[in-house]
């Protein structure tokens, strides 16, 4: 099951670049919520500090509070102990080239010590199948290499290798920007169903997709959260005059 | 108008030849050389091949017959030492470089010092290995050869190591990294392994180069006229033999020593070849 997550007063730098600015945010659990804002906004380092792999960058820093479930997660846990909790997809599919299908679903396990073959092969079936490619790939597990799949499909073994460790978070960064049409539904429709068991955070350019998935969206701009609400209002009511200058398309 | 037309098109077509026509015209400079080598050495050296050269033990001059099997062990011997020596720390100073110490003083120190040993004269490596082994151990040895053969190929293992590693996309990375898995565990298990066809390249590469050094051998290995396989004796070694055998007036030994080339490059060859068919069994379908 999904778990909240609430920031409070979030900064993030690269090097002397002030990247996030005082952010403060209380994301439900088991919904799905969009982050859109034109690019270097900031979105994408928010998602990364939400499961600290904003601080592999030798030269990045934050601070401030964010609280997954009940865990402080910069003051209580390591950093892997958190990337177990918090699963994401990026923007590019990346699967590990050398790797089978099945290993690749099963990589985040196995890395971590687990080897119990029999619950190994239920779970890569189930993450498979709740990412929508089982019926696709079943026959070809071990034989082929995630590399050999197309981009869509890349991306759904992704989310299924996000979905194996079993995550109470899901971070996704533009995850279908690099896919065609049908693809992208096919995500799409993907994080509709996943959203019941899962807290999802997509963030995404493209603002129809926010309308379609997302029951909150939240509006960066330069470093900081410009107005955070349902989506609905965000699209037809926004309070704010540069949120409604963005999705009118009047910059960005 | 038209005419314009056709004749740009006439010009990138034959531009277009000129351009492949180069390209295959290189390959063949490429591969000419190791081909006309290798007739020679079939020319001259195969008469002198029967089964005695891969069983007998050199003959005393005068004696007809004998063959080269000590040398071909030896080699074995010390090219097995020499890469149990090399290729570890080769690819532990790569992945040290591209992996762990990125951007540090110690890595810059470290990529210089490989750089440099790569410049190294080999007869210099011989010397050194000769001051630095031979001379506190009192002898020669097949130890101190595959000391000096490993020390070779560090260079090559470590610099080809690095450079794929670094060829490994950071989405990879990335990937592992946010599944939770720890660092160093994310490099052996996925960055090494994604670039494992390039180090094992970088490998054979370093293997072959060492396989038919001579001269550091000289100070090291020794050479030996009859079997040997102890480490702490000084031991046979195919370049060697051929060398001694090459310098020696005697007409016999000359063929023999053309007969041992030829057996070196065949020798190199498969190894390269068997390493290369093992590692690429279990590849999947469709991975990069």
């Amino acid at each position: 099951m999904g778990v909240g997550i609430e920031v409070t007063t979030l900064n993030a730098w690269y090097g002397t670049n002030h990247t996030l600015q005082d952010i403060n945010l209380n994301i439900p659990a088991n919904h799905a919520t969009a982050l859109i804002g034109p690019s270097g906004c900031g979105k994408s380092t928010f998602v990364r500090c939400l499961n600290r792999m904003h601080e592999t960058n030798p030269v990045a820093r934050v601070t401030g509070t964010v609280r997954i479930g009940d865990l402080d997660i910069y003051a209580d846990a390591k950093p892997v102990e958190i990337r177990r909790r918090v699963g994401m997809v990026f923007q590019r599919p990346n699967p590990f080239p050398t790797m089978s299908i099945y290993d690749n679903v099963a990589a985040g396990l196995k890395l971590n010590g687990y080897s119990n073959r029999h619950a190994l092969d239920e779970i890569v079936e189930k993450s498979l199948k709740n990412s929508a490619l089982w019926d696709e790939v079943k026959d070809d597990l071990k034989k082929k290499s995630g590399a050999s799949l197309s981009g869509g499909q890349q991306q759904r073994l992704c989310i299924a290798r996000a979905l194996a460790v079993d995550p109470e978070v899901l971070l996704m960064d533009e995850p279908a920007s690099a896919l065609d049409p049908v693809s992208t539904a096919k995500i799409e429709d993907l994080i509709f169903q996943l959203k019941s068991q899962y807290t999802i955070v997509i963030v995404t350019h493209n603002m129809q997709q926010a309308a379609r998935v997302a029951e909150k969206t939240g509006f960066f701009l330069n470093g900081r959260m410009v107005e955070f609400d349902f989506t609905q209002k965000i699209f037809t009511n926004p309070t704010d005059k540069r949120t409604e200058d963005y999705i009118t398309g009047r910059f960005g | 108008m038209r005419n314009e037309h056709t004749l740009r098109a006439k010009i990138r077509t034959l531009a277009d030849y000129a351009a492949t026509g180069i390209a295959v015209f290189s390959t063949v400079l490429v591969v000419a050389p190791l081909v006309a080598i290798f007739i020679y050495l079939v020319y001259k050296g195969a008469v002198s091949l029967n089964w005695d050269f891969f069983t007998k033990v050199p003959k005393p001059v005068g004696e007809a017959g004998g063959g080269m099997a000590n040398a071909i062990a030896g080699s074995a011997i010390l090219l097995g030492l020499g890469s149990l020596i090399g290729i570890p720390i080769g690819i532990g100073g790569g992945v040290f470089l591209a992996e762990f110490g990125r951007g540090t003083r110690l890595a810059n120190a470290v990529r210089f010092t490989a750089d440099v040993l790569n410049g190294v004269p080999s007869i210099v490596m011989g010397i050194a290995i000769y001051s630095l082994v031979v001379v506190p151990q009192g002898h020669f040895s097949a130890f101190s050869g595959g000391v000096v053969l490993g020390v070779m190929m560090i260079p090559t293992v470590c610099r080809t190591t690095e450079e794929m590693l670094l060829m490994v996309p950071n989405s990879v990375r990335e990937a592992a990294l946010a599944l939770g898995v720890p660092n160093w565990r994310s490099v052996v298990a996925i960055t090494v392994r994604t670039a494992s066809p390039g180090i094992i390249t970088g490998c054979m590469l370093a293997f072959a180069r060492v396989a038919g050094e001579t001269a550091p051998l000289i100070f090291t290995a020794f050479g030996n006229g009859d079997w040997s396989a102890r480490l702490n004796e000084p031991i046979a070694a195919l370049p060697l033999q051929i060398y001694v055998y090459a310098l020696s007036p005697y007409d016999e030994w000359h063929r023999l020593a053309w007969a041992g080339a030829l057996v070196l490059i065949i020798l190199i060859v498969l190894a390269v070849s068997l390493v290369r068919y093992v590692t690429s069994r279990g590849v999947l379908k469709g991975a990069s």
